[in-house]
């Protein structure tokens, strides 16, 4: 073994004691931070892995970001206009399958047609305001996670019948709905439909489950009173993280409000930026307290060994060697920490993931966890550079003793 | 013979700061030869150990040079002054000053280990050869709790021999043992200057011991007051 190494090792070594209390701080702080750290990402990507199956990767809907500029903004350079009233439009997205066959050529994913409306619920003397989403049954599995989350019933049992409709479960529960009850659907435009309910979705978003239903896309069209009308195509792409560019391209060549997940959710995005600052801050915290007992027990050592200090001075070990005997000694139990670290940090998020809980609010029933190697190494990087920092200090003041004054107070 | 000095101290001048400051080794010329066995003796604080430290480069004087080989020292970076003591130096102090958690055998290694001029297996079987020939042989593998006072001594100068250094500097080798230790340490170093041709300098207090050595200097006050050569031969 090298000498210093060897040295240091023998140190550590022979205070099993302190070495034990500086090697559990550092432990405690490594499993912590590899705990909070899985805690969080795994709820993160929870969550974001909800966002990204339960809606569609980019919604293209017959919408403009900018009003329609008006003639004497064309052809003047400033023009200022007062009570102008908007010109009315004619609902829908114009040539919706020219569209369509113009993007499946190169979009990266699948396109679906949809009408949205509002409408009121009628069932059992009870009404609730729900979004009705006229979707193509074959087409809408290429873009939703929707075939997936059928509780009862499956997509294509919206061919069962006419007016076949499929609610959100929490929806159904909240009017007592069950398949096979038949529903009335009245908008706001004065169209009413008598529907057959054929099947119940889940997303596990409280907000969709309560507040969707989905018939036919002609249904749709119906209650909309509008044949062919398609008032939003619903994209998915293979890379969720392109969808923002992906949108941009889709809304130059269409001319449509194309929006993102990320753009509709930019607000919770940016928290978790919020979010992911608060807990590298308090996991850097951690290991730093951590570091304190690191330093503590390299300040004890160089403090106890001043003899052997000097004496290895006085025998020709340079300063540089000496200092590199105590950041060794720092260095060991920063690895020996962040291993045992390692453990507690796996044991801590086994344990976590098997509380069971419950809670109306979540569709979960355990904490959702990260088991991301990154966090592993991020912890044992800071661990390392902290027992760095707490050992350099003590052994820079060690290799710098003058070995005179300890041989001559030396008894 | 100018060839034939080790150290050298030169107008060598140490001065301790502080409010008061005091004057340790003042206006010191000294040369030590080969194969000199040179004790150098004093009332207490006459600056014997300080003199010592300063010609084995553990302290820097406050004025005038030190040289090892005809080669000045005050001027040479730590790491260079620290190898110097390394290869050409060998110390031996009043307390053994042995590594608590090392053997006997491991804390001879130590310096050879540093110097890393040898295999693991070379150092190994050197430190057996110098811990036999100072009658240690089976405490070999003893840590230095295990060992009586003068058997850590021995310990010590095997230490001090380990990288085969010209010179062992000794502070007062024989100051913490027993009459019988004392004569067993003083023996070796002595053989050590006629057996092995190195050059021993000893501070040491005992004046009969001093009456046994090649050469006597007396210090006063941190001046040479006395340099003088053995009436009688050691040998």
């Amino acid at each position: 073994m090298n000498l210093v190494l060897d040295i240091a090792w023998t140190h550590v070594r022979t205070r099993a004691r302190q070495t034990a209390f500086a090697i559990a701080g550092v432990a405690t702080g490594v499993g912590f931070s590899i705990m909070m750290a899985a805690l969080m990402e795994g709820s993160q990507d929870d969550f974001m892995r909800q966002l990204i199956d339960a809606l569609p990767h980019i919604t293209v809907s017959d919408d403009h970001r900018n009003p329609p500029r008006q003639p004497a903004e064309t052809v003047y350079a400033a023009a200022e206009i007062h009570g102008l009233t908007p010109e009315t439009r004619r609902k829908g997205i114009k040539n919706p399958l020219a569209i369509m066959g113009a993007l499946e050529a190169w979009l990266p994913g699948a396109v679906a047609p949809s009408v949205q409306t509002k409408g009121i619920l009628r069932y059992a003397s009870r009404d609730v305001p729900v979004t009705i989403t006229g979707i193509d049954p074959l087409r809408e599995p290429k873009v939703s996670q929707l075939a997936t989350q059928m509780r009862q019933g499956a997509l294509t049992s919206l061919y069962r019948t006419s007016n076949a409709m499929i609610l959100g479960d929490r929806l159904a529960d909240k009017i007592g709905a069950r398949v096979g009850s038949n529903i009335t659907v009245q908008t706001s435009a004065g169209a009413r439909l008598n529907a057959q309910v054929v099947g119940m979705s889940h997303t596990g978003i409280r907000a969709v489950d309560e507040s969707t239903s989905y018939v036919l896309l002609k249904t749709g069209q119906i209650i909309e009173q509008q044949t062919g009308l398609v008032n939003e195509m619903r994209i998915r792409v293979r890379d969720p993280l392109r969808a923002r560019e992906i949108a941009a391209r889709v809304e130059e060549e269409t001319g449509y409000k194309s929006v993102s997940w990320q753009e509709a959710h930019e607000d919770l995005l940016s928290s978790f930026v919020i979010r992911n600052i608060i807990m590298y801050t308090v996991v850097g915290a951690i290991l730093l307290v951590a570091s304190f007992g690191t330093y503590n027990i390299i300040s004890t050592i160089t403090h106890e060994k001043a003899r052997d200090i000097a004496i290895m001075r006085s025998l020709g070990l340079s300063e540089r060697m000496v200092r590199s005997i105590f950041v060794v000694e720092a260095m060991l139990i920063g690895i020996a920490g962040g291993l045992a670290g390692f453990v507690l940090g796996y044991l801590l998020c086994l344990g976590l993931g098997s509380i069971e809980i419950k809670s109306p609010f979540m569709d979960m029933n355990h904490l959702p966890l990260a088991y991301n190697s990154g966090h592993y190494a991020i912890a044992m990087g800071v661990a390392l550079a902290s027992s760095l920092a707490a050992g350099y200090m003590p052994a820079r003041k060690a290799a710098r003793v003058h070995p005179v004054d300890i041989i001559r107070g030396a008894t | 013979m100018a060839n034939d000095i080790l150290i050298e101290a030169r107008r060598v001048t140490r001065i301790l700061p502080g409010i008061v400051p005091t004057t340790l080794v003042r206006n010191v010329d000294l040369a030590i030869r080969e194969n000199e066995f040179v004790a150098i003796t004093g009332p207490s604080g006459s600056g014997k150990s300080s003199l010592l430290y300063l010609l084995g480069l553990l302290d820097l004087p406050t004025d005038g040079e030190v040289t090892i080989r005809g080669k000045g020292t005050v001027h040479m970076a730590e790491e260079e002054r620290a190898f110097l003591r390394l290869s050409e130096l060998g110390f031996v102090f009043q307390f053994h000053f042995l590594l608590p958690e090392f053997t006997a055998q491991e804390n001879v290694m130590l310096p050879m280990r540093a110097l890393a001029r040898l295999s693991r297996e070379q150092m190994r079987a050197r430190a057996a050869d110098l811990l036999d020939s100072l009658g240690l042989a089976e405490h070999r593998h003893k840590r230095p709790d295990q060992l009586s006072g003068g058997q850590r001594q021995r310990v010590a100068v095997a230490r001090a021999l380990a990288n085969d250094p010209p010179v062992i500097l000794a502070d007062e080798p024989t100051g913490s043992l027993d009459s019988k230790s004392s004569e067993q340490v003083f023996q070796i170093l002595r053989d050590l200057v006629i057996g092995r041709g190195k050059t021993v300098v000893a501070v040491t207090h005992d004046l009969a011991l001093a009456e046994r050595m090649s050469r006597r200097v007396h210090l006063v006050d941190g001046m040479v007051q006395a340099d003088e050569l053995a009436k009688v031969s050691m040998s």
